[in-house]
C-alpha cells in the first residue's frame, strides 16, 4: 500500500513518463536540480539531457515547447509559479490553443504546462494567483486541477498522452499536504470528468484545488449538525463536466460553488450560469458562490492572507445559511 | 542617508584616485555595512520563525552603494530590484523603515505588508515600485526617461536587475526602446554568478551580459562589482553623460551572491564549496576596509566605531519593528483605485 | 521565564541535535547571542537567542536529539526589556502551519487539522465583504413565497401548496417539504385501496415512498366546470409548446389618471373604474399592430381574425371562466369598463350565455387582482397568446439622470404558442403595450 503526497505523485508520474517514451522532455526554471518545489528531483540524473534548465524567461519556455511538439515531441514545461505564466500569455492563447484550429487538424501540439498556484503559503500578490480563469476561457487548451493524488497521477498521464495542449495545475499548498494510499484509490479518471466525492441530500458543494480538501472537511462538520454535503470535485475546467455538475445541482436544489481565486470574473461564474440555465426549474434556492474578495489577489501578511481565503469555517458558514433558506 | 555624528568632521574634498571625499568614502562604507548587517539580522529573525521570508543582497553591497551614490538624490530616479537594499539606503531608507518592511508592517512605506519583502517602492525618493515578475521594471525605467526627456527635465534613471533577467523579453525591449530614444537610462546589471541555480551559461552564450549593448547600439561597461570604489568610479560619468543627452548605458557589475538565492533555498544543493570559499575571500566589505585602512584614509578605530554604530542602528531598528502594529486584516480591501481628486 | 525552542533550520527539517551548549544557566545573554550549536540533516547553525536576558536552565543535554518546535533551554527575560519583545511568532503557523515564504519546503505534514477559527464575525463570505453586503433571506413571512423547484413538485404532483407548510427560512415552503408530502402520499396510497380519483392526470409518481409521514385527507370530486376547464388546460398544455415572458411598465401616470377618474366615473356610469379597463383598450391597440397574437388554431390551421375579441378572465366560485368582449377594439375605456363589469356579474350569477364564452381571439387575465406579481398563465386554447395584469406595486426605481424614484411598477407577462409565433413577436408586442401603458395619463 503505497502512501503518497500530491508531489510524489507527480515526479512519479515524470518519471515513469520519461522513462517509457523518448519524445518526452522537460523544460522550465531550475527543473536540472529538482525545480523549486522538487518536482523533478532526482529526474535529472536518471535521465540525463532529457531535463532542460530555460532562461528565465515564460514566453520563451512555452514558444520553446510550441516548436517542439510541432516537430513531434512531447515537451512537459513548467513555469516556475502560475502568477508568472502571464508573460507567456500570448504564446498560449495567439499560438498553442489555435494551432490545430487554424491548421484544420493538420498538425497540433501535444504539449502540457504545469504550474504551481493558489494560496496559503505566505507568497503575496506574486506567489499565490489563481489563474485559470483566463485559461479555461481558450478553446483549443485544456485546463485540469487536480485535488487528490492520485488524479494527479492519472490527469498527468492523460495530459501527456493528449494530442492537445494541457495547462496542469497543481496546488502547492497540496504538495506536502495532501496524502492518499494509491492502491484502492478511485479508478482513474480522464480529462473532462468531474467527480463526487461525497454523497448527500441537503445541498451540494461544487470546488476544485485545495478549496476541495476545505469543502470536505467542511462537509464533515455539518454532518454532525444534521447537514448533509453533497461534495462534487471538478477536477477539469476546460472540458467540463456538464452533466455530473447538472446532476449533482439537481440532486439537492442547493448550490454553493466555492473556489480561491476572486469573486467578479472568477470560474464559478460558469458553473452558476450552466446550473442557472438548465436545471432553473430543480432550484430550492439561489446559487451560492464562495470565493476571494474583489481585490488584486492576496496580500503578504498572514492576517490579511486568512481574510482573503476561503477556508472550512466560512465554507460552513456559508452551507449552514444555504441548507436553512 | 545621513551618517550618525562622528568623531571627526569628514573632509569633503575628492581624494585623489578615489574621485570621492572623506564624507562619501564614510557614507558608503556605513551603507554598504548597514545593508549588510541588517540582513544578517533579518536572517536570524527568519531562522527564529518571526519573519517567514527573506531575500538579500549579501555580496553586492558594493555594486549596490557604488552606483547609487552617483545619482543625484531627490532628482534622479531608481528602479530597483529585490536584493537592492543597499541602493534604498543610500537614497534615503532608514533601518527601521527595512525591518517594517521585512516584518510587512502596517507603516511599511513600501508596501504597507501587501507585497512580499524586498519589494521596493517610495514615491517621495523616486524609487520605483516593482513587483516579483522580474525585468518589468527596466521598461518602466525607459518610459520615465521617455517623460523626463519630453520635459526637458535633466534627471537620469537608473535600472537594476539581475543577469537572470537579462533573459527575459522586457530586457531586450527595454534596452531597444532607450537606445532608439536615447534616454538617460543607466541599465545596471547586478551579475552575482546565479539566477537562482543555473549559473551564467545556462543564462546567456556570451560572456559578459555588457557585449549586448553594441547589439542595441548603446555604450557599455564591465566592472569589478566587489570594488565599490571602482563601481562608483564607472558608473558616476555614465550618469553624468546620460544626464547631458548621451544616452543609455548599460553597466554590468561583476559581483557574487554570497548567500542563497532567499531563506527558501538550500544553496549546497548546486554551488560548489570551492568556489564560495574563494568568493568569500573577496567580500566587498573586507575589500573596502582593508584599502582605506591601508591608505590611510580611516584609522582603525574609525572604522570600529562605525561598525558598532550600525550594530547598534540595526539592533534598535529590530526591536522597535517587531513592536510596531500589524495591518488589520481588513486591510486588504483597501486603494484597489486611486480616489479622485 | 520564556523557553527558546527549535526552529525549523532549512527545508525539510523536521528535527535538530544539539551539539554543543555555548552559553551555560547564569550567563547574561544578549539579543542574538549563540545560544548553542544545532545539527540537522541539512545544516549545522548556531541558534541565535530571541531574547535578551539571563540563561535559564538547559532542557535538551548536548548530543540529544528532538523535534522542531521542542523547548531547548529557558531564559530569564524579567530583568530587560523583552517584556516588550513579542512571543515567537506563532501567528506565522495560523494561517495554515506554512511556515517560510512561498518555496519553503515544510516537513511532511500531517493531514490538515481544523484550524482555529478567525472570529465568527469573518464567517461571512468574503466576496460579500469587498461588495454591498449580499443581501440575508429577510426573515419576513415567506409562506407564499416559492421556488421554482418547489413549483414544479407541486405542478407534476397536483399539490396546492396553500396547504403546505414550510420550514425554510420565515416559514418558505422547500423542496423537501414537498418532497416529504409527496412521499407520504405514495405512502398512503399504496397502502389504501383505490380511491375516487382526480381528473387531472398525475404526473409520473414520485420515488420510492418513504414509510411514515400520516395525515388524514379527503378525496376531492370534481364538477363538471372543473373537468371542462382540466381539460381544457391539459389540452393547451400538451399540445402547445409555451414559452413565456415578462416586461415591467411605469405606470405611475395611468395610476393617477385613474384615480382622478375614479369617483366622477362611478357617479355616471354606475360601475368603479379599475385598471382592466386601461388595460385592455392597450391591449387592443397593440394588437392592431401585431396580429399574429389576435388568432386561433382550427385544427391544423392558424386563423388570424380581423375582429379583436378579447377574453377576460374571470375567478368565480364555481371555477375559472372566460367570458368574451366581442369588438373590444371599438369600445372605448369607459365602454370597456361597463362590459366587463356586465360580463363579471352575470359571470359570478351563472347567467352567461354561449355567445359570451365563444369565440375568443386573445386572454387578458387581471392576476393583479390576486396580489401577483409575476404569474405563468396558460394560453387559452385554441388561442395564441394569454397577457396578464399583474399588481401595481409602489417600487424604488431608477429614472433620468440615474435619480430615484418611487413609481408604480406594474409586471405585464405573456405566455404564447411558440407554433405560431416567435419572440420577437411576443417581444415586441409586449414592448408596444409597455410603451403605451407608460404613455397613459
Amino acid at each position: 500500500m503505497v502512501v503518497s503526497t500530491v508531489l510524489e505523485a507527480v515526479r512519479s508520474t515524470l518519471d515513469e513518463a520519461l522513462g517509457a517514451d523518448d519524445s518526452i522532455f522537460i523544460i522550465g526554471e531550475d527543473v536540472e536540480a529538482g525545480g523549486v518545489f522538487r518536482a523533478t528531483e532526482g529526474l535529472n540524473a536518471k535521465y540525463p539531457g532529457r531535463l532542460i534548465d530555460s532562461p528565465l524567461a515564460e514566453s520563451s519556455i512555452i514558444g520553446i515547447s510550441i516548436g517542439a511538439a510541432h516537430y513531434g515531441m512531447r515537451p512537459v514545461a513548467e513555469i516556475q509559479f502560475a502568477d508568472f505564466i502571464h508573460s507567456g500569455f500570448d504564446q498560449l492563447c495567439s499560438e498553442a490553443s489555435r494551432w490545430c484550429y487554424r491548421t484544420s487538424g493538420s498538425a497540433n501540439l501535444p504539449m502540457v504546462v504545469r504550474t504551481p498556484w493558489g494560496g496559503g503559503v505566505h507568497g503575496g500578490q506574486h506567489h499565490s494567483q489563481s489563474i485559470e480563469a483566463y485559461y479555461a476561457h481558450m478553446p483549443g487548451l485544456k485546463v485540469v486541477a487536480p485535488a487528490f493524488p492520485a488524479d494527479y497521477r492519472s490527469l498527468l498521464k492523460a495530459a501527456i498522452a493528449d494530442p492537445n495542449p494541457v495547462l496542469f495545475l497543481e496546488h502547492k499548498r497540496t504538495y506536502r499536504l495532501i496524502r492518499q494510499e494509491m492502491d484502492g484509490a478511485p479508478a482513474e479518471t480522464r480529462i473532462g470528468r468531474a467527480r463526487v466525492t461525497r454523497q448527500g441530500t441537503d445541498l451540494t458543494i461544487i470546488a476544485y484545488g485545495l478549496m476541495l480538501h476545505e469543502s470536505l472537511a467542511a462537509a464533515e462538520e455539518l454532518a454532525k449538525e444534521g447537514i448533509d454535503c453533497l461534495v462534487v470535485d471538478l477536477l477539469s475546467l476546460l472540458p467540463l463536466d456538464v452533466g455530473t455538475i447538472l446532476e449533482s445541482a439537481r440532486a439537492t436544489g442547493k448550490v454553493l460553488v466555492v473556489h480561491e481565486d476572486t469573486l467578479t470574473g472568477g470560474f464559478g461564474g460558469e458553473i452558476v450560469a450552466i446550473i442557472a440555465e438548465h436545471a432553473f426549474e430543480h432550484l430550492d434556492a439561489p446559487i451560492r458562490r464562495l470565493a476571494g474578495p474583489d481585490i488584486p489577489s492576496m496580500p503578504y501578511h498572514h492576517a490579511m492572507e486568512s481574510f482573503f481565503m476561503p477556508d472550512r469555517t466560512k465554507i460552513a458558514a456559508a452551507a449552514r445559511e444555504l441548507a436553512a433558506y | 542617508m545621513t551618517v550618525a555624528k562622528t568623531r571627526r568632521v569628514r573632509s569633503q574634498q575628492p581624494i585623489e584616485d578615489y574621485l570621492l571625499s572623506e564624507q562619501q568614502l564614510e557614507e558608503m562604507y556605513y551603507a554598504m555595512l548597514l545593508a549588510r548587517r541588517l540582513n544578517e539580522r533579518m536572517l536570524a529573525l527568519n531562522r527564529q520563525g518571526r519573519a517567514p521570508f527573506l531575500i538579500a543582497g549579501a555580496g553586492q553591497e558594493a555594486a549596490q552603494v557604488g552606483a547609487a551614490m552617483a545619482l543625484t538624490r531627490g532628482t534622479d530616479f531608481l528602479a530597483p530590484y529585490y536584493r537592492d537594499l543597499g541602493m534604498n539606503l543610500v537614497l534615503g531608507m532608514t533601518a527601521r523603515e527595512a525591518m517594517l518592511n521585512l516584518l510587512a508592517k502596517r507603516d511599511d512605506p513600501n508596501s504597507h505588508g501587501r507585497q512580499m519583502p524586498s519589494h521596493w517602492g517610495n514615491s517621495e525618493r523616486r524609487i520605483v515600485t516593482g513587483s516579483s515578475v522580474v525585468t518589468t521594471q527596466l521598461l518602466h525605467a525607459a518610459g520615465i526617461g521617455l517623460a523626463a526627456k519630453l520635459r526637458g527635465d535633466p534627471i537620469v534613471v537608473m535600472a537594476c536587475c539581475g543577469e537572470g533577467s537579462t533573459s527575459k523579453g522586457d530586457f531586450h525591449e527595454a534596452l531597444n526602446f532607450a537606445a532608439i530614444h536615447r534616454l538617460p537610462v543607466i541599465f545596471f546589471v547586478e551579475n552575482n554568478g546565479y539566477a537562482i541555480s543555473e549559473s551564467n551559461e545556462k543564462e546567456m552564450a556570451v560572456a559578459n551580459v555588457a557585449d549586448r549593448a553594441r547589439g542595441y547600439g548603446i555604450q557599455s561597461a564591465v566592472v569589478d562589482g566587489m570594488d565599490c570604489i571602482a563601481v562608483y568610479q564607472n558608473v558616476r560619468p555614465a550618469v553624468d553623460q546620460a544626464r547631458r543627452g548621451g544616452g543609455p548605458y548599460l553597466i554590468e557589475a561583476k559581483c557574487y551572491r554570497l548567500w542563497a538565492h532567499s531563506s527558501d533555498d538550500d544553496d549546497s544543493r548546486y554551488r560548489p564549496k570551492a568556489e564560495l570559499e574563494e568568493w568569500t575571500k573577496k567580500d566587498p566589505l573586507k575589500l573596502f576596509r582593508d584599502r582605506v585602512e591601508a591608505d590611510g584614509i580611516f584609522p582603525r578605530d574609525d572604522l570600529d566605531e562605525i561598525e558598532r554604530r550600525v550594530e547598534e542602528e540595526v539592533r534598535d531598528a529590530a526591536q522597535w519593528a517587531l513592536m510596531q502594529p500589524d495591518p488589520n486584516p481588513e486591510d486588504a480591501l483597501g486603494f484597489v483605485y486611486k480616489e479622485a481628486e | 521565564m520564556t523557553s527558546v525552542t527549535m526552529p525549523q533550520l532549512g527545508e525539510s527539517v523536521t528535527e535538530g541535535t544539539i551539539l554543543k551548549w555555548l552559553k551555560q544557566p547564569g550567563d547574561r545573554i544578549a539579543l542574538d547571542d549563540s545560544l548553542c550549536e544545532i545539527e540537522t540533516e541539512k545544516v549545522t547553525a548556531e541558534l541565535p537567542s530571541p531574547f535578551e536576558g539571563t540563561m535559564g536552565a538547559i532542557l535538551v543535554p548536548e548530543g540529544e536529539t528532538v523535534d522542531v518546535g521542542a523547548p531547548l533551554c529557558e531564559v530569564d527575560v524579567s530583568a530587560a526589556v523583552p517584556a516588550a519583545v513579542p512571543a515567537q511568532n506563532g501567528a506565522v503557523a495560523a494561517a495554515g502551519s506554512w511556515s517560510g515564504g512561498p518555496m519553503a519546503i515544510p516537513p511532511d505534514e500531517a493531514p490538515a487539522q481544523p484550524e482555529p477559527a478567525l472570529p465568527a464575525a469573518r464567517a461571512a463570505s468574503p466576496a460579500s465583504a469587498a461588495r454591498a453586503p449580499a443581501s440575508q433571506s429577510r426573515p419576513e413571512a415567506r409562506e407564499r413565497f416559492y421556488s421554482p423547484a418547489v413549483m414544479r413538485l407541486a405542478h407534476e404532483h397536483a399539490i396546492d401548496l396553500v396547504n403546505v407548510s414550510g420550514t425554510g427560512i420565515g416559514g418558505r415552503v422547500t423542496r423537501k417539504d414537498v418532497e416529504r408530502l409527496i412521499n407520504a402520499r405514495t405512502a398512503k396510497a399504496a397502502a389504501t385501496p383505490a380511491q375516487p380519483e382526480s381528473a387531472i392526470e398525475a404526473a409520473p409518481a414520485a420515488p420510492a415512498a418513504r414509510p411514515g409521514g400520516s395525515g388524514a385527507y379527503v378525496t376531492v370530486t370534481l364538477s363538471p366546470t372543473r373537468r371542462t376547464i382540466a381539460e381544457n388546460l391539459k389540452r393547451s398544455n400538451l399540445e402547445a409548446p409555451q414559452a413565456w415572458t415578462m416586461v415591467e411598465a411605469d405606470v405611475t401616470g395611468l395610476v393617477a389618471l385613474r384615480e382622478r377618474e375614479k369617483a366622477r366615473f362611478q357617479l355616471q356610469e354606475g360601475v368603479e373604474l379599475t385598471l382592466l379597463p386601461y388595460f385592455t383598450a392597450a391591449v387592443c391597440e397593440t394588437l392592431r399592430d401585431f396580429p399574429n397574437l389576435n388568432a386561433r388554431w382550427e385544427g391544423e390551421e392558424l386563423r388570424q381574425y380581423d375582429s379583436i375579441d378579447i377574453g377576460i378572465a374571470v375567478a368565480s366560485e364555481n371555477g375559472l371562466v372566460v367570458p368574451v368582449l366581442h369588438g373590444a377594439a371599438d369600445l372605448s375605456v369607459a365602454g370597456l369598463a361597463k362590459r366587463i363589469a356586465d360580463l363579471v356579474q352575470r359571470a359570478h350569477a351563472r347567467k352567461l350565455r354561449i355567445e359570451d364564452i365563444e369565440g375568443g381571439t386573445f386572454t387578458v387575465n387581471n392576476t393583479g387582482s390576486f396580489g401577483s406579481i409575476a404569474s405563468k398563465p396558460i394560453v387559452n386554447y385554441p388561442q395564441v397568446a394569454i397577457v396578464t395584469m399583474e399588481r401595481a406595486v409602489k417600487r424604488p426605481v431608477v429614472v433620468a439622470n440615474d435619480a430615484i424614484a418611487v413609481r408604480s411598477m406594474m409586471n405585464v407577462c405573456l405566455s404564447f404558442d411558440h407554433r405560431a409565433m416567435d419572440g420577437l413577436d411576443a417581444g415586441g408586442f409586449l414592448a408596444a403595450l409597455k410603451r403605451r401603458l407608460e404613455a397613459i395619463g
